[in-house]
């Protein structure tokens, strides 16, 4: 972060998530650390997650993304509970929301439609999914 | 101050009690965003009713854990509550890792628990101002208690736990010898002990140890009493001595817990109910709220116009070139200094009219 981006106190905030059963969080924990050393505050939320509990979350925190880590292949369940929960608290509008994990290729299409920012797979840049939110973090004031 | 715009629907929406709102106005505050000043003038009137305790403590002595237990029993007694957990942040990227926030488990989907994280952001300083606002906002909110839990590493962490009405310090066992415990700065402003991993080895050990402590704080002769029987006079002086001290002072506790299966949470919330009281009693709620707000009044001014005099240092062309100058032995630090702070003393004599 430039001493630019300090003084004007802009700071970047992101939930990461670990939502429903699968256990793997190494993902999670890689992503968490890119942010942080990005300059952005990362607050992980810990494994086995309700759709709920990531809502509190992200509305008390007031998060300006929020990644969702998905690798049992739940995402089309849980991904919509998230969503709506989200519009409850008026927080879906200016949250930018993220999937990363496996997502078949037909389910992104449907996940992007479903107000989702972008699905990164596997393998993807760490530097690409840093430079897609500081492009497309939703602009708050 | 006024409040209009975006502002003022966002005080009426967290009077009203929209977490969304109380989220963004703490946003505001951290970000120190345009209008944020006025949003919390225009919640001061607001607050006031919360009981705030600041819970510190070196990493892993199990805040996070205690601060989750708290909570649930804050709400099974039917209290709303506030947290605020402060984390540091790296001073090269101003990056952070917020990671309290999933020790809480035992409030899940509990929104009358309002939990937030938040990074002590280097360089724009006055971590402890923020604080204090975030915890304005939770208390207009409604919130009934209010606990800030930060790692007790440095004067930063200290100068936020005395944001607190009451400050609770934890201690794990075996955290070192009695030297120790005589060298940390945080000991001196608990009001309240906890011996947290109560069921470790050496757990007896550090509560007398910091029973110790405390009596010899207090008072060098107060640890003293041998419990022999004296003259009759003089027990009476005791007696007058000890009423005394019920009234006046509070003399420091220590609560053993162990925080993961919740034992010893009970009495450690009688206990800051306890303090709570007396706090009342004794009037020195008002007594410690006055200090903070002199303080509080002190550190906006000395931001102010260290903000005023940013300007005039970029009016003189900015601080690289007068180092510069400093650097060519042209001039020196000191005549730099009266030159810049001219045109604010001249306002200032101006003012007081000398």
């Amino acid at each position: 972060m430039s001493t630019q981006e300090r003084e004007t106190g802009r700071q970047i905030r992101c939930l990461i998530a670990k939502v429903g059963l699968d256990g793997h969080d190494r993902g999670a924990h890689v992503i968490s650390r890119a942010f942080r050393d990005a300059g952005f505050e990362v607050i992980y939320s810990g494994l086995h997650r309700a759709p709920d509990e990531i809502v509190q979350a992200a509305v008390q925190e007031d998060v300006d993304v929020l990644g969702i880590s998905i690798l049992s292949g739940a995402h089309n369940t849980l991904v919509p509970k998230i969503v709506d929960g989200l519009k409850e608290y008026d927080a879906f509008e200016d949250t930018l929301i993220l999937v990363g994990g496996i997502i078949p290729d037909d389910d992104r299409e449907e996940l992007l439609e479903m107000g989702v920012g972008a699905v990164f797979g596997p393998g993807t840049p760490m530097e690409e999914t840093i430079e897609f939110v500081r492009e497309n973090v939703h602009d708050r004031e | 101050m006024t409040v209009t715009g975006t502002e003022s629907s966002l005080v009426d929406d967290l009077l009203d009690g929209k977490h969304r709102a109380l989220a963004r106005v703490i946003t505001k505050i951290e970000n120190r965003s345009p209008g944020y000043r006025d949003i919390v003038s225009a919640l001061h009137t607001h607050t006031g009713t919360a009981d705030v305790i600041g819970i510190t403590g070196s990493p892993g002595a199990g805040k996070s854990t205690l601060v989750d237990k708290l909570a649930k029993s804050y709400r099974d007694r039917g209290e709303t509550v506030g947290v605020i957990a402060v984390d540091p942040s790296s001073p090269y990227t101003g990056g952070a890792v917020l990671g309290d926030r999933i020790r809480m488990a035992s409030n899940v989907g509990d929104m009358d628990v309002f939990f937030r994280s938040m990074s002590a952001r280097g360089t724009l300083g006055g971590l402890s101002t923020a604080t204090a606002d975030a915890v304005k906002a939770l208390d207009a909110f409604g919130k009934d208690k209010v606990i800030i839990e930060t790692v007790g590493a440095g004067q930063n962490e200290v100068d936020i736990v005395k944001t607190a009405d009451t400050v609770c310090v934890l201690v794990q066992p075996g955290s070192g010898d009695d030297v120790q415990m005589l060298k940390a700065g945080i000991l001196e402003i608990g009001d309240v002990f906890v011996v947290n991993k109560a069921d470790m080895d050496g757990a007896e050990r550090t509560v007398a140890e910091l029973e110790e402590m405390i009596h010899m704080r207090e008072n060098p002769a107060a640890g003293l009493d041998t419990g022999h029987h004296g003259p009759v006079d003089e027990e009476e002086m005791a007696e007058v001595a000890l009423d005394e001290q019920d009234e006046e002072a509070w003399d420091p506790r220590v609560v053993e817990t162990v925080a993961t299966d919740a034992t010893g949470v009970d009495e450690l919330l009688d206990t800051l109910g306890e303090h709570a009281e007396w706090l009342h009693e004794t009037g020195r709620i008002d007594e410690r709220a006055r200090t903070r707000y002199a303080e509080e009044i002190r550190q906006l001014v000395r931001a102010d116009t260290a903000g005023l005099l940013e300007e005039v240092i970029e009016a003189r062309g900015g601080i690289e070139a007068l180092a510069d100058r400093v650097l060519a032995r042209e001039t020196d630090p000191y005549t730099v200094a009266d030159e810049l702070v001219e045109p604010v003393r001249e306002c200032v004599d101006e003012e007081l009219e000398r």
